[in-house]
């Protein structure tokens, strides 16, 4: 499980530093459908209702999700992220501050001893701050979406610790939220598109004091 | 059966709105959606016998009797007033809006029962999603960023709530002990041993202050107020300002509960005396030479949600009180508020203070209403208002909290003199003959419940009604058991 979690924090960085909108959805992509794994291996015996989390987790936000921020993508023919307000190199130097702010962090909280050793929580507070990070700094809607998607996945990692305790709450969480909002999100950014021909929210600026 | 009822009326109106093929009438079906809940509600209090349903993950309580109640007058009056506001819209397409205000009223009213922290937590998520469609009513770049802001800040919001609820169920997580996400089991835990771990207590209240707190429109978490109350139609405006947010508060308020069992009542008021100032500050700042009437009422909201979580954070069956009457006078104020300002608004075509100019001469009713709604909700007796902020600097002072009474106190008399500013520019003078009004005249329909709400807001200040005073008690009373 250790090996699949190194390479979510991985990917933090791949959505991090990449400018091909490709890229950073890919990214974004197989970082769900890793995470959409974890709930295999936290039961001894994998039942049925893991399974189908799984299952499901990976579906949507491994394959669907994606799938339509790629249809968004295509739609308005963009590739790269205008202008991030942050570069991406100052914006992965920063990951890496906070990855490492989360492993020594997660090292001082009162744990139960059956989850001192695993890398669960530094990794889910890690991408829990990459998906801050994402949001506040990348301009274009896709790349807003894509880091409340990061955000969302730092959470699921979190909620892996009380899977077999309270499945409910995680499954709750993880699935219904996820699929609405960006459903929701999407429709909007059709609009956006639509309305002013391109995709930046950058154009968002009529609103303000 | 009573709890299936509450929330099956307004679902099933939803579904017949959605399903109705004529635009005319599809108004029709929130007047009886909002009617017949209200007539459920009665009823439901009325009896004695307890409300409760799927193994006691819904309940109504005595706090939630007070929200419910609330959540459906206010919706009442805007249910009444939507007939006649789509009337005067008739190039736009009403069923979305329709189904999702309903939509929006069965899932306010399961937060108002949730015992359940899950539950809560996605009923809340739904009416954000719900309400979006209804800010993006005009279908205008303006109301496009208006939704989008919305969208963005309140998911985010809400992300931080689960977080905020996984660190809560971390909290009362022993691995040889049945977990559980029952509000009345974790109270019971946390009176108890071995109790909920308070260093991840107090993370998760954070986190769903600030989660919750942005849905409810505090400070720092505000910036899409201004945006979604100025885009969205005066009614969604009325019912956001009135119903939703009052939904964000109960689950503070529940939490709250929370950590006051847990012995933690010190860390969470401290939070909240910060959150509330610091709310009223922002609101009070962005008000002064406001020129945008719709945005400077969304800027009397973040005020107002700051003086109730101020209000918990002072502490006290005093001030508590003054709390629940004030998110009542305050949803029925704001009710009056921005029904109004959405009258001048069709009437002149403008929401801007210079374009709009003599509203009182060009609209008597909305115009006097408009102007009675501000002194209200600014706090001059004899309105509600002024009766339930003074019952909450009553609290501070009978707990010594001198200093945080003259700042609420001088925020309050800044708040007075900002508004007063735009409130006057609008309904003073001469209407500018160039915007001549073409289209909206008050009627009865457009008029009558905003008339209804200020009575109730009037009445309040002078008389609170013996039953309305014990439900209030109660519900004090639960909040503040131990």
């Amino acid at each position: 499980m250790d090996q699949i979690l190194i390479i979510v924090l991985a990917l933090n960085f791949l959505a991090l530093g990449a400018s091909r909108l490709r890229t950073v959805i890919r990214a974004v992509a197989m970082q769900g459908a890793l995470i959409g794994l974890l709930p295999l291996f936290i039961h001894h015996e994998p039942e049925v209702r893991a399974i189908l989390l799984s299952v499901g987790t990976i579906l949507l936000k491994g394959v669907i999700v994606p799938g339509f921020l790629r249809y968004a993508k295509r739609e308005a023919d963009i590739r790269h992220e205008s202008h991030p307000s942050i570069g991406y190199i100052p914006s992965l130097v920063l990951g890496a501050i906070g990855i490492s702010f989360a492993v020594v962090f997660a090292r001082t909280l009162p744990l139960e001893d059956l989850h001192k050793d695993s890398l669960l929580v530094p990794a889910s507070l890690a991408t829990v701050f990459c998906g801050f990070l994402l949001l506040t700094t990348r301009k274009m809607a896709i790349n807003q979406v894509v880091g409340y998607l990061v955000l969302e996945n730092g959470i699921f990692l979190f909620g892996m610790l009380l899977l077999e305790a309270l499945p409910a709450l995680v499954e709750i969480g993880a699935l219904l939220d996820l699929f609405t909002g960006v459903f929701v999100m999407g429709i909007i950014i059709h609009h956006i598109n639509r309305e002013f021909a391109s995709i930046s929210t950058e154009h968002l600026t009529e609103l303000k004091e | 059966m009573m709890a299936l009822a509450l929330i099956g009326v307004p679902l099933a109106m939803a579904a017949l709105a959605l399903a109705l093929p004529w635009k005319r009438v599809r108004p029709w079906a929130v007047v009886a959606g909002g009617s017949g809940h209200l007539v459920v509600v009665i009823v439901a209090l009325a009896r004695d016998e307890p409300v409760e349903a799927f193994d006691r993950w819904l309940v109504l309580d005595p706090l939630g009797k007070v929200f419910l109640t609330l959540i459906s007058v206010v919706f009442f009056a805007c249910a009444l007033y939507t007939p006649g506001y789509l009337a005067l819209r008739p190039g736009r397409p009403n069923r979305s809006l329709c189904a999702c205000m309903l939509l929006s009223l069965a899932l306010m009213t399961v937060v108002s029962l949730a015992h359940h922290l899950g539950l809560m937590w996605v009923a809340v998520e739904a009416i954000t999603l719900a309400t979006a469609l209804n800010i993006y009513f005009n279908q205008n770049h303006r109301a496009l960023e208006a939704t989008w802001k919305y969208l963005l800040i309140c998911s985010v919001g809400i992300a931080v709530a689960l977080l905020g609820s996984f660190f809560l169920a971390y909290a009362a997580f022993y691995p040889t002990l049945r977990s559980t996400l029952l509000f009345e089991e974790l109270i019971g835990q946390a009176r108890g041993e071995p109790g909920l771990k308070p260093e991840w207590l107090q993370a998760a209240f954070v986190m769903l202050l600030a989660g919750y707190g942005t849905k409810m429109g505090l400070a720092p978490m505000h910036t899409w107020k201004p945006d979604a109350y100025g885009e969205a139609p005066g009614v969604v405006g009325a019912m956001l300002a009135g119903c939703v947010t009052t939904c964000a508060f109960l689950a503070i308020l529940r939490f709250y509960k929370i950590l006051d069992a847990a012995g933690q009542t010190a860390f969470a008021q401290e939070l909240m005396v910060f959150m509330g100032l610091l709310s009223m500050a922002t609101g009070a700042v962005f008000m002064v030479r406001q020129r945008d009437f719709k945005r400077m009422l969304a800027y009397s909201s973040v005020e107002h949600m700051g003086i109730l979580v101020l209000g918990v954070g002072i502490g006290g069956s005093l001030a508590m009180f003054g709390v629940l009457l004030h998110l009542i006078n305050n949803a029925l104020t704001k009710g009056v508020l921005f029904l109004s300002a959405g009258n001048i608004h069709r009437a002149f075509d403008s929401k801007y203070v210079d374009d709009v100019r003599g509203a009182m001469r060009l609209l008597p009713v909305s115009g006097s209403l408009f102007l009675l709604g501000f002194l209200a909700i600014a706090g001059s007796p004899p309105f509600g208002p002024f009766l339930s902020e003074f019952t909450i600097l009553r609290g501070a002072l009978s707990g010594k909290r001198y200093v945080i009474a003259a700042i609420y106190l001088a925020l309050l008399a800044m708040v007075f003199v900002g508004m007063g500013g735009t409130v006057l520019k609008v309904v003073q003078g001469q209407p500018l003959t160039e915007t001549t009004p073409r289209r909206y005249r008050d009627r009865l329909t457009t008029a009558g419940p905003i008339l209804l709400l200020m009575a109730l807001v009037l009445l309040l200040g002078v008389y609170v009604p013996p039953p309305l005073e014990a439900m209030l008690r109660n519900a004090v009373e639960f909040l503040e058991s131990h």
